[in-house]
């Protein structure tokens, strides 16, 4: 059996005028696709991809931050917000949508996937990649 | 090659995907399984109604392994598995029904 590889997805992007966050989105939920552990932080300018109530219709995008809701059933349990770059940007963890998965070794009950951490706590979820991948 | 029903012509991709969502209809998906020589019943529905709610909250379409789970969990046991899945719809799952749904092939799809 192939080797289960860690991989972790740093997105530091606004969620539109690049492709990085589309992209980085994408990526993530071919590799969820393939048994691998998925991470994903959120720094940067990046915390703005998981702001609630986007509307991105007047610029003529797809609303593709819906799309975070699904990591949940693509068993991605461990999304990881830099409180400094919330902060940085007068935001709090309840601008951002909740993230949630269903836990089946506990009776599916639901679960947040959404953990904010300091600067250290991040360097050392980076320090565990076996994969490293910077959107 | 354009897909025609009842009169009016609907645009689609080279594999046969509708080019706009907002064109489907039942009646599109209907035609749609016809040209694979299929027809279909009422399990065929539940998978394509599914998919399509599936598509409305979180603007894609499941993998095949999250939309067996999520069958599953929402139609029992019996209809959550690959062995069902395959014989409702023999070119996978995922891809033939997302066609008849008239949404785009998911993402990561093989």
């Amino acid at each position: 059996m192939a080797e289960i590889k860690s991989f972790v997805y740093i997105n530091r992007k606004a969620p539109h005028g690049t492709i990085y966050a589309l992209e980085s989105l994408e990526v993530v939920l071919i590799g969820a696709a393939f048994d691998q552990q998925v991470k994903l932080i959120f720094m940067d300018d990046g915390v703005y991809q998981l702001t609630k109530n986007q509307d991105p219709e007047g610029i003529g995008m797809k609303n593709f931050s819906k799309t975070y809701a699904a990591l949940g059933d693509y068993d991605i349990t461990e999304i990881y917000i830099d409180q400094e770059s919330l902060e940085q940007r007068g935001l709090s963890i309840d601008d951002l949508q909740e993230l949630v998965y269903e836990d089946e070794d506990d009776d599916w009950k639901e679960k947040s996937s959404m953990r904010l951490v300091s600067r250290e706590q991040l360097a050392s979820v980076i320090d565990s990649a076996d994969v490293l991948l910077n959107f | 090659m354009p897909l025609e029903v009842n009169g009016t012509t609907y645009e689609t991709d080279e594999e046969g995907y509708l080019a706009n969502l907002s064109d489907w209809s039942p009646e599109i998906a209907g035609a749609l399984a016809l040209a694979d020589d299929s027809e279909l019943a009422d399990g065929h529905w539940e998978v394509i109604n599914f998919l399509r709610e599936y598509y409305e909250e979180y603007q894609i379409a499941p993998a095949v392994r999250v939309l067996t789970k999520a069958i599953g969990k929402r139609l029992g046991k019996d209809k959550g598995n690959s062995k069902y899945l395959y014989e409702l719809f023999p070119y996978g799952p995922a891809k033939q029904a997302c066609k008849y749904a008239g949404l785009p092939k998911p993402t990561g799809c093989v």
